[in-house]
């Protein structure tokens, strides 16, 4: 998710210890002029389909639908999102179940990730393995896929064994799709831990295990909170494997879910934005908790030494 | 308290670099032993070795008298101080030198107690609740050595702790180290890249090169009589001269003219190279009395002294070191004279000492 990225990226400047006003006197004062008239048409450009879509979903109907466009006087509801998590007739609504799977899927597919992959990126930045570059690419390579070019032999080899329609099923090929990219980005972390600390340790009387993970552990934090988000938002907003390999309601998660309110003879797009924002907010509100652990993990090997 | 053995260590990391060669090393309890080469000559891998964080490809090592090839580095009980500290950054100062103790599994008052004396040692009191990124280079230096001490370990392993210090600074901790060393009593390995450092700490001195010992001494021995080339070459600043001379008459002459007393029992038929350290040459009136003919190219005045480089017709200049009262014109004409005894003197072919 783009938006969640532009976060990290957006605290930034935060790190970036110059003055402001030094800072503007240094470019000159035509050229920020500038720069603050393009950013503000870039933001307006990016953020108005975010807002059109919040709009959207506390309208009411006869608004929505209303030409020309209604920008401002229209009636503020929150039917939609109700819609959303209670069914017409009482009850859950099938799309809170979705979401509901979205949370089981991409949370359990990102621990998985993490577990398997920080371990194995230790592995790799310390220890000399036979063709570890060789290795590496390999791992890699498995992303370089879209995963439209892979979901047909999944969906026959998942036909096979029963994990058609399940999210252990989701689970799984999401986990490993986010395992060579924990791989690769704690590998990145760890090298810029430097290896003397699990020295002193083991000098200290601690084995190599209990060296790794009282003390470069906590050093990996950040990181691993950085690529955990990172997986956990690739796992959120996945749409290819979850259409094809899931199709009842009890295992469906969301994207599939909100595409399917899409199609009928009329379309309820109040329900469609109510159903996109709260799809969105999660994202939204993880990557702002840490968003600090974010740019730290991105400027880890800047600060280092 | 234990001496270190080392016999036949060889190295070859996975990826084929031969890093240590063959090294012997008996480093006496109690002894604070330096070793010294250039980049890349395997000091580091060796200590590493020794420490247990590196499997040396063949070859023994002994702590005391036991064999610590499969032990290991927590099973060792030798501690090591790193160049780049490695202090914890997440623990502030008394955790760092508690650690290694509650890994021991200390009761707690004895840990405070041990905590307590390393640092009221290096004066660490005031720094006690800092975090590392809250301290200088040198406190954290300071507090690496004192977590090396909490454990009163059987040897400290130095790999060159100082490099990151500026020079006065790493004058006064060079000092402190040699005073705790004497102290404690502990054996110490202490590797270094900086001669002076060496000279200066070390009750013996190994120089290694290209994974190989070249020479073990004391650092007067060392200074005196460089076991080969590489040796001559390394230790002094600036270096010996080396000289290429030929017997004739019972004395040592340079084609330039120089006249060396000789070593005895120097052989016969093989090209000579002789090892004359500056302090042994003196720049005189030209045509003095057994002064050889040559002339000033430049002069450096460092203060307490003068380094001049003379042309004397040899194939190499000289350097020659002076009391800074001294006066001559660069590119005066000048006599140059021997003035110590016999030097060291080296076959050019085998490179080693041979009289
Ligand atoms: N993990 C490794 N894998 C492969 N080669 C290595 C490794 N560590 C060191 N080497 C090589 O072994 C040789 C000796 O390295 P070592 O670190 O022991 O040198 P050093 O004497 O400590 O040098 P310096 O003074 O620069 O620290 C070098 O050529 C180095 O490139
Ligand atoms: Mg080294």
């Amino acid at each position: 998710m783009a938006v969640s990225v532009d976060e990290a990226a957006s605290t930034d400047p935060v790190r970036d210890h110059t003055p402001p006003a030094r800072r503007l006197r240094g470019r000159g004062r035509g050229r920020s002029v500038l720069e603050v008239a393009l950013l503000t048409v870039l933001a307006v450009v990016m953020l108005f389909p975010v807002l059109w879509m919040i709009e959207t979903s506390i309208k009411e109907n006869r608004d929505v639908y209303a030409v020309p466009a209604k920008f401002f006087d229209f009636k503020v509801t929150m039917g939609h999102f109700k819609d959303v998590f209670v069914a017409p007739g009482g009850g859950r609504s099938a799309l809170s179940v979705a979401f509901l799977n979205s949370v089981v899927v991409a949370g359990v597919s990102t621990a998985l990730a993490t577990v398997l992959g920080v371990p194995a990126a230790w592995a790799y930045s310390r220890f000399a393995v036979k063709a570890k570059k060789d290795q590496l690419f390999f791992i890699l390579s498995t992303r370089f896929m879209p995963p439209v070019v892979v979901v047909i032999p999944i969906f026959l080899m998942y036909r096979q064994v029963g994990l058609i329609d399940t999210k252990l099923g989701l689970i799984l090929i999401y986990a490993a799709f986010n395992v060579p990219f924990t791989i690769w980005m704690m590998k990145g972390f760890v090298d810029e831990v430097p290896a003397e600390y699990e020295d002193a340790a083991m000098l200290d009387g601690y084995t190599r295990l209990q060296a790794f993970r009282r003390f470069t552990l906590p050093l990996l934090l950040p990181g691993i909170a950085a690529t955990a988000v990172f997986a956990l938002i690739f796992s959120w907003n996945e749409f290819v494997f979850a259409i094809f390999l899931t199709s009842s309601d009890s295992v469906r998660t969301a994207p599939p879910a909100i595409a399917g309110l899409i199609g009928g003879t009329t379309v309820d797009w109040g329900l469609v934005a109510a159903a996109s924002v709260v799809f969105a907010l999660p994202v939204l509100v993880f990557a702002y908790l840490v968003r600090k652990h974010l740019v730290a993990g991105v400027t880890l090997g800047a600060v280092r030494r | 308290m234990a001496g270190i053995e080392v016999t036949a260590l060889h190295k070859r990391y996975p990826d084929g670099t031969v890093a240590v060669d063959h090294v012997d090393l008996s480093i006496g309890d109690g002894e604070l032993f330096v070793m010294l080469g250039p980049s890349g000559c395997g000091k580091t891998t060796t200590l590493r070795a020794i420490a247990g964080l590196e499997r040396q490809t063949t070859g023994d090592i002994r702590i005391g008298d036991t064999l610590v090839n499969d032990l290991p580095p927590a099973e060792r009980d030798i501690a090591m101080v790193f160049q780049f500290y490695a202090l914890y950054p997440h623990l502030r100062t008394r955790d760092n030198l508690a650690f290694p103790l509650r890994a021991e599994g200390l009761p707690k008052a004895e840990v405070r107690e041990r905590v307590d004396e390393a640092a009221r040692l290096m004066r660490l009191g005031p720094l006690l609740d800092r975090r590392p990124h809250r301290l200088s280079g040198g406190e954290q230096q300071r507090v690496a050595l004192a977590r090396a001490l909490v454990r009163r370990p059987r040897a400290f392993l130095m790999d060159e702790p100082l490099t990151n210090l500026d020079a006065e600074l790493r004058a006064d901790m060079r000092t402190e180290i040699k005073h705790l060393q004497g102290e404690l009593g502990t054996t110490m390995v202490y590797v270094t890249h900086d001669q002076v450092e060496a000279m200066s700490l070390g009750h013996r001195i190994a120089i290694l090169n290209k994974g190989r010992v070249e020479q073990i001494g004391t650092p007067l021995e060392v200074y005196d009589r460089p076991a080969s080339l590489f040796c001559a070459a390394f230790i002094g600043s600036p270096p010996m001269n080396l000289i290429e001379v030929e017997v004739a008459d019972g004395k040592l002459r340079s084609q330039g003219g120089l006249v060396l007393p000789p070593p005895p029992s120097l052989p016969r038929d093989r090209r000579l190279v002789a090892g004359v350290r500056p302090e042994a040459l003196e720049v005189t009136e030209p045509g003095a009395e057994r002064s050889a003919p040559g002339r000033v190219v430049s002069a450096e005045w460092l203060g307490d002294e003068v380094i001049a480089v003379v042309d004397h017709g040899g194939r190499r200049d000289v350097r020659v070191r002076m009391p800074p009262t001294v006066r001559f014109a660069a590119g005066a004409p000048v006599g140059l004279r021997h003035t110590g005894g016999p030097p060291p003197v080296y076959d050019v072919s085998t490179e080693e000492l041979v009289a």
